[in-house]
């Protein structure tokens, strides 16, 4: 049973639960209109569906579904935000009645102005992921699986899956603008453990976006993960303890990228600059990267995992160039924090779910270009650590020191790139990290569709991307004094 | 205690059972949650929510599925024994699938003291107010405290009900708060912030929100100066809060899904020496008004006290039904529900505390680091391979030198815990998973 898709937001909620941008505009305006200085109420409806399948079979299938309505109340820098998965006129009046308990004293007046620009339409699917025939995804499962296990030997385990969500979601705010979106996204993964006399090591890869479930077939992506993830386990199992120190690291191109989210990108949302508790605070104008270096986060990328036709304030996405060859250009706003700061909102306010406020996060964040060849790249180097897959990253805003974590890296021999590693972390400060990339190659890449960014406790789909780059100078965290 | 909600799962699994399926179970959580944060002296963000979830679980003789629903309308609820019916027949069989051994549900439900009925009843204003003092406080403390991320108070009410249609039904209510303060020093450009944080099952005993505050900031003011060091082997010691990660990888490491996948460095070591003889490892899910407590896990058995490692020996994995008959082994009682179905999960988590003070392990180290905060994820789960960002102070002669930052340390996690030489007499349990302060004779710091 598929109770999916219908052609509009706005009359989804309407049929489901009789509730219409007309009545959410009285809702607004008797509760909140003239009270505060922006309000909005977010609707959500989301499907989730995950099949993951273990030893050759998929023994699990789980099927979610979640719907609820927030409302948020803002005055001078105060928010308010009541949210209930009990989508009802009744229980939106109240929480519109939380929500507002913060503007008992506020100066109140400024409404917000409606977003300039129309909603993009990035992601129109003829079927959504969810609604695509299980038994054609059951099938690709346990393709990825043949696969995984006939790439290497070794290979004893296989876990793979495939996640899929359809979200639909509604914004009305009190300047009147009304939008919806559908959004579809699904991501395949494989992981699979090797052994090796007595060893045993785990490679994962995968992929995805705001696709139809073909996309895991065109091109034979499906297998090209499933080899991907059987090959970096093998690595892995061959691989020498990695070094300690600091040394030139060569970051090969895609998910490398992660790179800029830590080292930069959660530096420049709103919020933590608004409140200067950002390393980057006040320095917009200032240089912070070499002249190499440009980066932009982008939310307008069609089917990207990090794109959105709208943010979850209904302010359409952008282009935003963050770092013009190494000076700081732009922040990434909220409402709020746009508000706040004198800033144009950039559509870059998201939230995890109805069960949240929205604020300033990242969508797909890469460094454009530069034109060397990548092998010229590592040649330059006479000792060094040539990494191209990561684990995660993390970064502390106020010191600007940040974390990411190799997952595949080789040393750099004189020029040339010899033994595997062991995963290593690499450790740098995020305002003068960048100024030490002293070359930048020619071959940007988007990573597979992978990312899950999380902050304040909310989790969102994120995406990021790189060239092959140099940076001079970077800690490796590694076990080889 | 939840009769309504037992009532309502109970319904729902016999409509499961009615449309086919051979057995399944549910599970209902309802939760209300409140929270404030203040920041430099005003409200910033005030939160109600109001949240619940059915989940279901249905056995099509050896083939399963799961679904789940925020919406508990009966419509809703049709459609999702529906799916869950449907998803169970594309499943494969897979002989551990099951419900356990009706013999093996608990009978008794046990009342851990673990809600705080009159706790929530506090005005908004009233719960803004704590959050303003902890903020307060710590603005005060000290002059290079300049600004703040802020101060929270929250609060949690909860609501769950298990039921199976071998016949279990039962809930409980939990309550819980906490109060959190940010702050951010500054001195000479350098900007450095700090966090500190009080949660408990009973609003009375949550620390005083000034404490909280005051020893945020103290936190924060100890980290200004922070340099790097450089790239060498020394002894590392573990703060409580540190100590605890580690605690929290070898459980992650001992769980039934990590070990069936051969996805774990502990597999194949039960009973075997796997850290030095000063360590031992207890989760204890029955502490009366735990933070993790339970009076019965995600599969309606009996919640205890199981020793994981004892004096450096593993003595039982953390199992859930499946997991356990996967292994051949005994379920340990640690099944949790997750919106996919049961997963494993530790209920209250704890090293056990030594002799040594806290202060006699610092003043035993001639160099070496002192570890107050780590970031990023450098754990590998099947090695045991560990490489992560590590802030903190460096120890000269047995005493604190200066603050460190922009470093990790490795090493791997059984060589670790072989290498512990001190564990401090120091074990509060201030979370579900707590440890005293730890001493590890050597580890790899990278730095310059």
């Amino acid at each position: 049973m598929v109770d999916l898709v219908p052609a509009r937001p706005e009359a989804f909620f309407a049929d489901r639960f009789n509730i219409t941008s007309s009545t959410i505009d009285r809702l607004l305006g008797s509760a909140l209109r003239g009270k505060v200085d922006d309000a909005d109420i977010y609707l959500e409806y989301r499907i989730t569906e995950e099949l993951v399948l273990e030893e050759g079979a998929v023994k699990k299938a789980s099927r979610h579904v979640s719907q609820g309505a927030g409302v948020r109340a803002q005055a001078g820098t105060r928010t308010g935000y009541a949210h209930t998965d009990d989508i009802s006129i009744k229980n939106l009046e109240e929480a519109a009645r939380q929500a507002r308990a913060i503007a008992t004293d506020a100066s109140a007046s400024a409404v917000v102005a409606v977003p300039n620009g129309r909603p993009h339409d990035l992601y129109a699917l003829s079927e959504t992921p969810v609604a695509a025939d299980l038994t054609r995804k059951l099938d690709l499962l346990r393709a990825a699986d043949r696969v995984a296990r006939a790439a290497d030997p070794r290979v004893r385990q296989v876990i793979a899956s495939v996640t899929s969500e359809d979200v639909i979601v509604f914004v009305v705010t009190a300047a009147g603008w009304t939008v919806g979106d559908l959004r579809p996204l699904t991501r395949l993964n494989v992981t699979v453990i090797a052994e090796d006399e007595g060893k045993r090591e785990i490679g994962s890869y995968g992929g995805g976006g705001r696709v139809a479930f073909d996309w895991f077939l065109e091109d034979n992506r499906w297998e090209r993960f499933a080899r991907e993830a059987a090959r970096q386990a093998g690595l892995k199992l061959a691989a020498v303890d990695a070094p300690a120190g600091t040394m030139t690291v060569v970051l090969g191109p895609g998910w490398p990228g992660i790179l800029l989210h830590e080292a930069i990108g959660h530096g420049l949302e709103g919020d933590f600059n608004r409140k200067g508790v950002s390393a980057f605070a006040g320095r917009l104008g200032q240089k912070v990267a070499s002249e190499l270096v440009t980066v932009v986060d982008d939310g307008t990328i069609a089917n990207r995992r990090g794109s959105l036709n709208v943010d979850d304030e209904g302010t359409p996405t952008s282009r935003n160039v963050l770092i013009y060859r190494g000076v700081l250009c732009s922040y990434m706003q909220d409402k709020l924090n746009a508000r706040l700061m004198g800033m144009k909102a950039t559509g870059n306010g998201r939230r995890e779910s109805y069960a949240y406020p929205p604020m300033p996060r990242m969508t797909n964040t890469f460094m454009l270009a530069g034109e060397e060849a990548p092998e010229d790249i590592v040649r330059s180097v006479k000792h060094g650590l040539y990494a191209v897959a990561f684990g995660g990253g993390q970064v502390d805003i106020t010191s600007g020191k940040f974390v990411f974590s190799a997952s595949e890296a080789y040393l750099i021999e004189d020029g040339r790139v010899t033994a595997p590693v062991k995963g290593a972390t690499l450790i740098g400060n995020g305002p003068d990290a960048l100024t030490r990339v002293t070359r930048v190659g020619h071959d940007l890449k988007l990573d597979e569709g992978i990312g899950t960014c999380g902050k304040d406790g909310q989790s969102v789909p994120v995406g990021v991307g790189l060239p092959t780059i140099r940076i001079d100078a970077m800690t490796v965290g590694g076990t080889q004094v | 205690m939840s009769g309504i909600d037992a009532d309502l799962l109970v319904s729902v699994l016999k409509r499961a059972t009615g449309l086919g399926a051979t057995a399944a179970d549910g599970f209902l959580v309802d939760e209300r949650h409140f929270s404030a944060t203040v920041r430099l002296g005003e409200v910033d963000t005030v939160t109600h929510s109001h949240d619940q979830r059915l989940s279901l679980r249905v056995f099509a003789g050896r083939a399963s599925a799961a679904a789940s629903t925020s919406d508990l309308s009966p419509d809703s609820l049709e459609r999702v024994v529906a799916e869950a019916t449907r998803l169970a027949k594309i499943t494969a069989e897979d002989p551990h699938a099951g419900l356990p051994d009706p013999a093996e549900l608990t009978t008794s439900i046990p009342d851990l003291d673990l809600a705080d009925a009159g706790g929530h009843d506090l005005a908004p204003e009233a719960k803004i107010d704590i959050a303003r003092r902890a903020e307060a406080a710590a603005l005060a403390a000290d002059p290079r405290v300049t600004n703040s991320e802020g101060a929270e108070f929250w609060d949690r009410q909860a609501r769950y009900a298990y039921a199976t249609s071998s016949g279990f039904a039962g809930g409980y209510r939990t309550s819980s708060f906490g109060i959190t303060a940010s702050p951010v020093a500054a001195q000479n450009g350098e900007m450095q912030r700090d966090a500190w944080y009080t949660t408990a099952r009973k609003r009375a005993a949550l620390d005083d929100p000034a404490a909280v505050g005051r020893t945020a900031a103290a936190r924060a003011v100890r980290r200004l100066g922070a340099r790097k060091v450089k790239t060498t082997e020394v002894p590392v010691i573990f703060d409580p809060e540190t100590a605890a990660t580690l605690v929290r990888a070898i459980a992650s490491a001992a769980a039934g899904p990590s070990l069936y996948r051969r996805a774990s460095f502990l597999l194949d070591r039960l009973g075997t020496k796997i850290a030095a003889p000063s360590v031992t490892i207890v989760d204890d899910g029955l502490r009366p008004g735990g933070l993790g407590s339970r009076p019965f896990d995600g599969e309606g058995l009996a919640t205890r006290r199981t020793v994981l490692v004892s004096e450096g020996v593993l003595q039982s994995y953390l199992l859930d039904s499946y997991s356990a008959r996967k292994l051949g082994l005994a379920s340990t009682h640690h099944a949790a529900r997750d919106g996919a179905g049961v997963t494993v999960a530790t209920t209250n988590l704890m090293l056990l505390p030594g002799s040594a003070r806290p202060e006699d392990l610092i003043a035993s180290v001639r160099e070496g680091f002192y570890v107050t905060e780590l970031i990023g994820f450098g754990v590998n789960g099947v090695t045991g391979d560990y490489s992560r960002g590590a802030v903190g102070l460096w120890i000269e002669n047995g005493a604190f030198a200066y603050p460190v930052e922009e470093v990790t340390i490795a090493g791997n996690l059984l060589d670790m815990l072989a290498r512990v030489d001190g564990i401090g007499n120091d074990l509060v349990l201030r979370d579900r998973t707590a440890a005293p302060t730890v001493k590890i004779a050597r580890m790899v710091v990278a730095g310059d």
